[in-house]
């Protein structure tokens, strides 16, 4: 019923890419993962580039509302979907409650792993906003920071975690 | 580093993916469905297919259907779908619940599949350990037909299966266990999310407080995972009692032949093949 979608390996081949609800037109090659899309070809650079294979988490953004590795697909894979990095938590002026938890809780040192962190964190409590504790922790253990020794970004999705359920 | 280039094809039916595929593995094209262990090995650039097939795009693929007392799951659905209660019936479900939070961290676990991780066939995979206790068949399509190739006849080695390089998985059967099957399952691995050392799973039932139906499957400890006839037989006509489970424990840590590398010796991996089993079994009682 339908034609099979081929893209030969040498040839740039354009793609819609969803961000954060604005559509990037751009042309890339298929064996582009889509962190370095994002990054190079969209512009947006808010999500960073890590290990580049799926070990630490730094490049995890939502993929219709789930967190993934966007170091562990490609950018040719995602098209019609929705993606949302951590440029996209932000409203006007207001930071996301989990961004200003990282704030007040010193949830960050270097930087560099927290929108992988901010992005996971808000994934998971926004389909589960009764998430347990334990089950949170388990979650957490999917990104790795080598700064903060992990107690303050606990504490600090603990505190947004109470305030994304009383904003409801 | 950066994967190697690759032409991509997007087949919309399982037809056309195995029509690709018969053109395209004997040129090394290869299959890609979640990626959690393609892309990582083609951003190493131990793999460098030259095709990738991408076969998310097959909407037939992404369901769990239960028909009599056989589940069969498609090639699409992902590892996270298991953590959803009621996504699997009964006592099934519920184990394999359990076991689904083993499997690598959330954010993988959104994106990889089930049948994929039975392709793929690590040593370490909680998915092949299940198919093995099970005896689950795989079902594998191509252009000229489709096979249901049983647990026992599928798994070769690290890796390794009796897979055609042209078939697609295109989804696993596994039987689901009568009510009242107590189920359990342990693994050790140093942190969370990391490959395991060693897995037992273990399921019986009791009748008249005797264990029947007993089922043993290690995994992580040899090149494949596998029912251990041994300390079934050893386990079956017995009480639950703490010295038979310490006593079929033994047998099981007895009856494998361990893989040894850089971190673990055989030695080390047998003795935790026997406190995985012991645990999966007080887990069972």
């Amino acid at each position: 019923m339908s034609d099979i979608k081929s893209m030969d390996a040498a040839e740039k081949v354009e793609i819609a890419l969803d961000i954060n609800g604005r559509v990037h037109r751009v042309r890339v090659e298929p064996r582009k993962t889509l962190v370095d899309v994002i990054r190079d070809d969209c512009g947006q650079t808010g999500t960073h580039i890590g290990c580049e294979h799926g070990v630490c988490g730094a490049c995890t953004v939502l993929l219709d509302g789930e967190p993934v590795r966007s170091c562990l697909m490609f950018a040719v894979q995602v098209q019609g979907r929705k993606i949302r990095t951590v440029e996209g938590l932000q409203r006007g002026d207001d930071l996301h409650p989990m961004q200003q938890a990282f704030m007040d809780h010193h949830a960050l040192q270097c930087g560099f792993c927290t929108p992988g962190f901010l992005m996971l964190a808000v994934g998971v409590l926004e389909k589960r906003p009764d998430i347990s504790d334990e089950e949170m922790l388990e979650v957490l253990s999917s990104n790795l920071c080598r700064c903060t020794g992990y107690q303050n970004i606990i504490k600090a999705v603990r505190a947004a975690a109470n305030a994304m359920r009383t904003a409801g | 580093m950066k994967p190697a280039r690759f032409s991509y094809h997007l087949p919309a039916t399982v037809d056309e993916a195995v029509a690709l595929l018969a053109k395209l593995a004997p040129d090394d094209g290869r299959i890609i469905a979640g990626g959690q262990s393609l892309v990582p090995t083609m951003a190493f650039r131990m793999a460098q297919p030259p095709h990738l097939i991408d076969i998310n795009g097959i909407a037939e693929l992404n369901r769990i259907d239960v028909e009599g007392d056989i589940v069969r799951i498609g090639a699409g659905v992902r590892h996270a779908a298991f953590e959803a209660a009621g996504a699997v019936p009964g006592v099934t479900g519920v184990w394999l619940g359990q076991v689904v939070r083993h499997i690598a961290h959330y954010p993988i676990r959104t994106r990889g599949t089930f049948c994929g991780s039975v392709a793929n066939a690590d040593p370490a995979s909680e998915w092949c350990c299940v198919v093995a206790a099970l005896d689950g068949r795989v079902v594998a399509e191509s252009a000229s037909g489709t096979r249901r190739i049983a647990a026992a006849d599928y798994f070769e080695g690290v890796m390794a299966t009796s897979r055609r390089d042209d078939e697609l998985v295109t989804a696993v059967e596994l039987p689901l266990l009568p009510d009242g099957t107590r189920c359990g399952f342990a693994e050790f691995s140093r942190r969370p999310g990391d490959f395991a050392i060693a897995m037992a799973m273990t399921a019986y039932r009791l009748v008249d407080d005797l264990i029947v139906e007993a089922r043993i499957a290690i995994g992580g400890a040899e090149p494949f995972p596998r029912r251990i006839a041994e300390a079934e037989a050893a386990l079956n006509g017995q009480p639950p009692t703490a010295a038979v489970f310490a006593e079929v424990a033994a047998i099981a840590a007895a009856a494998v032949d361990p893989m040894e590398d850089s971190n673990n010796t055989a030695d080390y991996r047998r003795s935790l093949v026997r406190a995985m089993t012991l645990r999966a079994l007080e887990a069972a009682a």
